[in-house]
C-alpha cells in the first residue's frame, strides 16, 4: 500500500454525531461514554483490540443494537428516539459484515436488486441497471448470475458492498470486512472501500488493517474496554500517539 | 350400502360404524368411494367364502395361496385406507404445524408461549394415548350455526394423529428458522426489510430446504403409525387382516396375511425414503 493519503475529497458538515453513547450487554459494559464526529465524505477507522465494543458501537449507529443512554444523529434522524423511523434511518445508513451475510439463495444480481424492488419499491428496470452499474464498479459484471457459493469471500465481499450501495446511502459502515479473507482477496475489497472513499462516501471502518487505516483515513479513533482512548489524523495517530495505551497497542499490531 | 344378515365377525363392525350423511364436499365422496370399495371387497370376499365354504364339508383345507389371493384386494382396500388417513393427518398436521411453528418464534411473548407450550405438550405425548383422548374428547356430532356436522369416528382418528403431526411439525419450522445464521437477519435487516419480508421472502426459502427431510421423516413415522387406529375400532388394513384370520380361523394363514399387509407398507415407503434420501443429500451439499 502508498504510504501517502489519496484521500482528498473536502470535508462537509457533521453527518454522524455521537454523544455519551452507553451500551451494557447484562453485567457487561460494552461502551461507557462514547462520543465521536464524522463529517461528510470524511472516512473513520476505528482500531483497538477485539471486545473493545468496535463492533457494537457500528451496529448501534444503524440501530440494530439499541443504546441504553447517549445520543446517535445521523444525517438529522435521532436514532436513540424510541419513534426511529427505521427505514429513513436504514436508507441513509449502509453496513458491510464481516461474513459478507450474502443471501445463499440469491444469485449476486439479485441480492444487490432485492432491497430497492421489495422495501423501497422501486422500478424493476431501474434498479437492475443500477444494479449492474454496481456490480461493474466492484468488478464483478461477469459473476451478476452467480450465486454466493459460486464465488471467492473476496468476491461475495464486493457484491455485499454493491448490495448496501444498491440503497444509496448517505453514511457507509464497515464491520472488519477483510478480517475473513485472505491476503489477495482482502486488496481487491481495500481497493474497493478506497474508491468508494475517494469518490467521498462518508465511512466508518472497523478494521485490523493498519497500513491500510494509515492510507484512507482522515481521522482514527482507538477505543479500548469500550471507551474511545484518543483520536487523530493518522499522521499523528501512527507516528506520535498521545496515550500509553495506544502505544502499546500499535506496538503489537505494527 | 345394506348389507344382509351375516355372523361373519369381519362385518361386524363395519356396519356398527357411523354412516355419513351430508358432510363436506371432496373428502366425503372419497371417503365414500373407499369405503364402498371396501364393503364391494368384503362382499365379493364373503360369497368367495361361501362357496369355498359349501364345496368344503369334510374335504381337505383349502390352499394357503388360494387364500391369500382371495384376503388381499380386503386387505390392500383397508391399507388404502390406511394411506389416506396418513395424507389427509399429514395436511392437516402440516397447516397446523406451521401456524405453530411460526407462533414460537413471534414476538408476542403470549403468542411465542402458547405455541411453545402446544408444541412441547403434544410432542411428549404418546401418539396412541394422544388418540384415544381425541376419541373420547370430541362429541360424535357438533352443532355450529344450526348446522349439525356429524363426526365420524375415522375424522376423529385422523385429527387425533395429527396432533403430534402438528407438534412436530412446529418444531421442525422452529428448528429450520433457528438455522438459519443470524447474520441473514442482521444484514436483512440493516437493507430496511420488515420483519415479515425478511422472514417470508430470507429466511424461509432457505429454511425450507432443511425442513424437507425431517418432514418427510415425520411423515414415515406417521404412516407406520396409522395401524394405531385399528385399536380404536376403526376399520384400516390392521383390522381388515385381523377380520379376516377370524373369518378363516387359520393359523397358517397369520404369517402370510400380515405379511402382505407389511410388504404393501413397505413397497409404499422405500421409494418415498430413497428419494428422502437423495433429498437430504442434495440439500446438504447446498446448504
Amino acid at each position: 500500500m502508498h504510504e501517502e493519503r489519496i484521500v482528498t475529497h473536502p470535508l462537509g458538515e457533521p453527518v454522524i454525531t455521537i454523544k455519551d453513547v452507553q451500551k451494557r450487554f447484562g453485567a457487561n459494559k460494552v461502551l461507557s461514554s462514547v462520543s465521536m464526529t464524522v463529517r461528510r465524505s470524511e472516512t473513520v477507522c476505528v482500531i483497538g483490540p477485539s471486545g473493545s465494543g468496535k463492533s457494537t458501537l457500528l451496529r448501534c449507529i444503524n440501530a440494530l443494537i439499541p443504546i441504553d443512554q447517549g445520543t446517535i444523529e445521523v444525517d438529522g434522524i435521532a436514532v436513540h428516539d424510541p419513534k426511529l423511523d427505521k427505514l429513513a434511518l436504514r436508507r441513509r445508513v449502509g453496513i458491510v459484515f464481516q461474513q459478507y451475510n450474502l443471501f445463499p439463495h440469491k444469485t449476486a444480481l439479485e441480492n444487490i436488486m432485492m432491497a430497492p424492488v421489495q422495501v423501497l419499491k422501486e422500478d424493476k428496470a431501474i434498479v437492475e441497471a443500477r444494479a449492474r452499474k454496481l456490480l461493474d464498479k466492484v468488478r464483478l459484471s461477469d459473476k451478476a448470475h452467480a450465486y454466493p457459493g459460486e464465488l471467492s469471500g473476496g468476491q461475495q465481499q464486493r457484491v455485499a458492498i454493491a448490495r448496501s450501495l444498491a440503497m444509496q446511502p448517505k453514511v457507509m459502515l464497515f464491520d472488519e470486512v477483510t478480517a475473513a479473507l485472505d491476503p489477495e482477496t482482502k486488496k481487491e475489497v481495500l481497493i474497493t472501500i478506497r474508491e468508494l472513499a475517494a469518490e467521498g462516501m462518508t465511512c466508518i471502518l472497523v478494521t485490523h488493517e493498519m497500513g491500510f487505516a494509515r492510507e484512507v483515513a482522515n481521522e482514527v479513533y482507538f477505543t479500548d474496554r469500550g471507551v474511545i482512548v484518543e483520536h487523530a489524523p493518522p499522521s499523528k495517530f501512527f507516528t506520535n500517539p498521545r496515550e500509553a495505551r495506544t502505544r502499546e497497542f500499535l506496538d503489537q499490531v505494527l | 350400502m345394506r348389507m344382509g344378515k351375516t355372523d361373519l365377525p369381519v362385518l361386524l363392525p363395519q356396519r356398527a360404524l357411523p354412516q355419513p350423511t351430508e358432510w363436506g364436499a371432496g373428502f366425503s365422496t372419497r371417503w365414500m368411494t373407499s369405503r364402498q370399495a371396501i364393503v364391494l371387497m368384503l362382499v365379493t370376499g364373503l360369497l368367495l367364502a361361501g362357496s369355498a365354504f359349501a364345496q368344503q364339508g369334510g374335504q381337505p383345507r383349502a390352499n394357503l395361496a388360494s387364500l391369500l389371493v382371495k384376503w388381499t384386494p380386503l386387505v390392500f382396500s383397508g391399507f388404502l385406507f390406511n394411506l389416506l388417513v396418513s395424507i389427509a393427518s399429514m395436511m392437516i398436521g402440516t397447516i397446523a404445524g406451521i401456524i405453530l411453528g411460526l407462533g414460537q418464534i413471534s414476538l408476542l411473548a403470549p403468542v411465542r408461549g402458547t405455541s411453545w407450550l402446544a408444541t412441547q405438550f403434544f410432542r411428549n405425548a404418546p401418539w396412541l394415548v394422544l388418540l384415544f383422548f381425541v376419541m373420547f374428547l370430541l362429541p360424535f356430532q357438533i352443532t355450529i350455526w344450526g348446522i349439525t356436522i356429524p363426526l365420524p369416528a375415522w375424522l376423529k382418528a385422523i385429527l387425533g394423529l395429527s396432533l403430534p403431526v402438528m407438534a412436530n411439525v412446529s418444531e421442525i419450522v422452529r428448528g429450520g428458522i433457528k438455522s438459519i445464521p443470524a447474520g441473514q437477519w442482521e444484514s436483512a435487516e440493516s437493507l430496511a426489510f420488515s420483519r415479515r419480508q425478511i422472514l417470508w421472502q430470507i429466511i424461509l426459502p432457505q429454511a425450507v430446504k432443511r425442513m424437507i427431510p425431517p418432514w418427510m421423516n415425520l411423515y414415515a413415522i406417521l404412516t407406520m403409525s396409522t395401524t394405531l387406529i385399528s385399536i380404536v375400532g376403526i376399520q384400516d388394513g390392521m383390522t381388515l387382516v385381523k377380520g379376516a384370520l377370524v373369518a378363516e380361523g387359520r393359523v397358517d394363514l397369520y404369517l402370510p396375511l400380515y405379511g402382505a399387509l407389511l410388504l404393501m407398507f413397505f413397497c409404499y415407503w422405500y421409494p418415498i425414503a430413497r428419494w428422502t434420501q437423495s433429498l437430504e443429500r442434495r440439500f446438504a451439499v447446498n446448504a
